[in-house]
C-alpha cells in the first residue's frame, strides 16, 4: 500500500536509526551486514551526520563510544566475531554508562564460523559481552517492520538507562527484503534538545556535569567502584520488573508451547497457526527482548495442561533454550528444533517436534 | 494464500530482478505479504545465483523455503541443484533455450518457455527475466499482469525508459506462453 516501502533489512534498519536522531555511525566491514555502513556513507551527509569507516572493529567500537560522550545518538554494528572484538569497547561503555544502540548481525561461530546466518550468539549477548558482569537491554525483531520500531526503540532505551542496548539480529534480518512503514524523523530541533539534555556531555566547553569518561586506571577508588555497581544492579533488578517484552499467541487453551524469538520466532509462529489448522492447540511465547528474560510468561504457564514445550533456534548447541528450561525447571517436557551454520529454521521441523510431544 | 518461488540461474540472467519484480509488484499495488531472500554470497562468478520469494494473505513465516511451490530454473546447474525443491505437485518453469538436462520427477508440473531465444529474437538477450516472470505470472495468477508491467515500468524504466517496449512486448510473450500451459493442463 501506499505507506509501505519495500527494503532490506540492513537499510531498513540503518534508515530507522537515521530517523530516530542517530548522528554517527561508525563501523568495518564484515558480512552480512555490510549494507548498513554502506547506507549510512550515503545517507549521513545528506542529514549533517557521520559516517567514518575506523580501520578495524576496535577503532570503530572506541569512536562510537567517542561520540556518545559527546552527547550524540550514536550506534555502530557488526556480526558475531566482530562484535567480539567490539566487546572491549561495549565493556567501557557500559562501564562510562554511555547510551550507544549496537546491532549484531549474527552469522556462523565459534570462531570466523560462516558468512551465513545464525542465532549462535544469545549467550554472548545475554550473559556476558565483555568484562565486569554489564547487562544490557536486548531487543530482537523477527520482522522488518519490528526491526524498524525497534531501532527506534533502542535509541530511546539507550537515553533513558544511558546505557548501550544491544540489537540481536541475524544474517536472514540484514539480507532480506519486507514490506515496512517508516516513522517520520525527528526534527532537527528535537535532536538538537536530546542532545541538550545530555549535561554530562563532553562539548569542549566548562562547565556541566561530570563527563562520561574512564580513564587512567578506572575509577579512584574501590568504594566508587562499587556504588557505581550497585546502581547499575539495580536498574538491571528494575529491567526484570518493568522492562520484559514478550508475544503471547494463543496460549489460552494451549496444550503445546513453542517458542523461539528473533527470526525464528516468525517461523514458530507459522508453525503454531498450521499445528492449530491440524487440531492441535498449539501457542506460542515469543520474547521480543531476550534480556531481561521475560521469566514470568514461562513460569505462569498451566503446567497441569501443558504436554510439552518446543525450542526453536538457530543455533547448536541450544542456547536460548536454557534459559527456558532454567525457569520451568522439569515441570513440563522439552522438544528442540534447531539448525545451525546457515540453514535457516524448517517450520516442518518445529511442527514434528511438536507432534512428538503430543504422541509422548 | 502462500506460496513460494524459488528462481534460480547464474549471475547476469536477472534472477535478483525476476525476483524483486514480484515483490516490489505485491507490496506496491497489493496488500499482502511479502518476503525477498537473496542467495548469492560466496557464490563465483558463473556460479549459481537465486532467490527465494514468498507472497501471502498472512504474515510470512520463513523468508526461505526448503521446498517451494514454484522453481524457475535458468540453467542446467539450477537445475541439479533445486530439483528436489518443489513440493509434489508444484510447477517447475525451464528456460528450455540453454536447460537440456532431463526434470527427473514426474510429480511437478513443467512449463517450458524459451526465454533465452525470445529475448534475442526481440533483440536484447537481457530481457530473457522478463520473459520468465510474463511466464510465471501468466501460468500462475499470482499477481495482476498489469501491475507487474506498470512496477516494471516504474523500477526498470526509471533509469532506462527506452527499455520499456521491449520489457513490455517480452512480458507479454511470457505471460502468452505461461497462460497457454495452464490451459493445456
Amino acid at each position: 500500500m501506499a505507506d509501505r516501502v519495500f527494503m532490506k533489512g540492513s537499510e531498513a534498519i540503518a534508515e530507522a536509526a537515521v530517523r530516530a536522531g542517530c548522528r554517527f555511525f561508525a563501523g568495518y566491514p564484515i558480512t552480512p551486514q555490510n549494507e548498513v555502513p554502506e547506507y549510512f556513507a550515503r545517507r549521513m551527509p545528506q542529514v549533517g551526520g557521520v559516517f567514518l569507516q575506523g580501520e578495524s572493529e576496535v577503532a570503530s567500537a572506541n569512536m562510537t563510544y567517542g561520540a556518545a560522550a559527546a552527547g550524540v545518538r550514536a550506534m555502530t554494528s557488526s556480526s558475531s566475531c566482530g562484535i567480539s572484538l567490539k566487546s572491549e569497547a561495549i565493556s567501557w561503555m557500559a562501564g562510562a554508562r554511555l547510551p550507544v544502540v549496537i546491532a549484531n548481525f549474527q552469522r556462523g561461530g565459534p570462531g570466523i564460523g560462516t558468512i551465513q546466518p545464525s542465532q549462535q550468539d544469545y549467550f554472548q549477548a545475554t550473559k556476558a559481552s565483555g568484562n565486569g558482569g554489564f547487562e544490557m537491554l536486548v531487543l530482537s525483531p523477527s520482522t522488518l517492520q519490528e526491526a524498524v520500531d525497534m531501532t527506534a526503540e533502542a535509541f530511546e532505551l539507550a537515553d533513558r538507562y544511558s546505557n548501550p542496548v544491544l540489537l540481536l539480529l541475524d544474517g536472514f534480518t540484514g539480507t532480506m527484503m519486507e514490506p515496512v512503514s517508516l516513522p517520520e524523523p525527528l526534527s532537527e530541533e528535537r535532536i538538537a534538545a536530546i542532545r541538550a539534555s545530555k549535561t554530562w556531555a563532553a562539548t569542549g566547553k566548562r562547565g556541566g556535569a561530570q563527563h562520561k569518561v574512564m580513564c587512567g586506571p578506572g575509577l579512584d577508588t574501590r568504594l566508587s567502584q562499587q556504588a557505581m555497581n550497585r546502581e547499575a544492579a539495580a536498574m538491571y533488578a528494575k529491567w526484570r520488573e518493568e522492562e520484559c517484552d514478550c508475544e503471547e499467541f494463543m496460549l489460552e487453551d494451549a496444550e503445546v508451547v513453542v517458542t523461539a524469538y528473533g527470526i525464528s520466532g516468525r517461523i514458530a509462529k507459522s508453525a503454531v497457526k498450521l499445528l492449530r489448522a491440524e487440531g492441535i492447540r498449539a501457542g506460542l511465547i515469543r520474547p521480543r527482548r531476550v534480556h531481561p528474560f521475560p521469566a514470568k510468561v514461562y513460569d505462569s504457564l498451566d503446567f497441569s495442561r501443558i504436554r510439552g514445550i518446543v525450542c526453536a533456534e538457530m543455533s547448536i548447541p541450544a542456547q536460548f533454550a536454557t534459559d527456558v528450561e532454567a525457569v520451568v525447571h522439569g515441570r513440563t517436557a522439552f522438544a528442540y528444533a534447531l539448525s545451525s551454520g546457515g540453514d535457516i529454521l524448517d517450520r516442518s521441523e518445529i511442527m514434528e517436534a511438536a507432534r512428538g510431544l503430543m504422541r509422548d | 494464500m502462500e506460496k513460494s518461488i524459488i528462481i534460480a540461474g547464474f549471475g547476469g540472467q536477472g534472477v535478483m530482478v525476476a525476483g524483486q519484480l514480484l515483490c516490489y509488484t505485491a507490496c506496491e499495488t497489493t496488500d499482502r505479504y511479502v518476503t525477498f531472500f537473496p542467495s548469492y554470497g560466496a557464490e563465483m562468478r558463473g556460479g549459481t545465483a537465486n532467490c527465494y520469494v514468498v507472497i501471502s494473505d498472512e504474515p510470512v513465516g520463513a523468508p526461505k523455503v526448503s521446498r517451494a511451490d514454484y522453481l524457475v530454473v535458468l540453467n542446467d546447474p539450477s537445475l541439479e541443484r533445486f530439483r528436489d525443491a518443489v513440493v509434489p505437485g508444484g510447477t517447475v518453469f525451464v528456460n528450455s533455450s540453454v536447460v537440456t538436462h532431463d526434470i527427473g520427477r514426474t510429480d511437478i508440473n513443467v512449463v517450458k518457455v524459451d526465454a533465452g531465444a525470445i529475448a534475442y529474437e526481440l533483440g536484447n538477450p537481457k530481457v530473457l527475466n522478463l520473459v520468465i516472470v510474463g511466464a510465471i505470472i501468466g501460468y500462475t495468477d499470482l499477481l495482476p499482469a498489469e501491475n507487474v508491467l506498470q512496477t516494471a515500468f516504474k523500477k526498470l524504466g526509471a533509469k532506462r525508459p527506452e527499455m520499456n517496449p521491449i520489457n513490455e512486448a517480452a512480458f507479454r510473450r511470457g505471460l502468452e506462453i505461461g497462460k497457454s500451459a495452464r490451459s493445456g493442463e
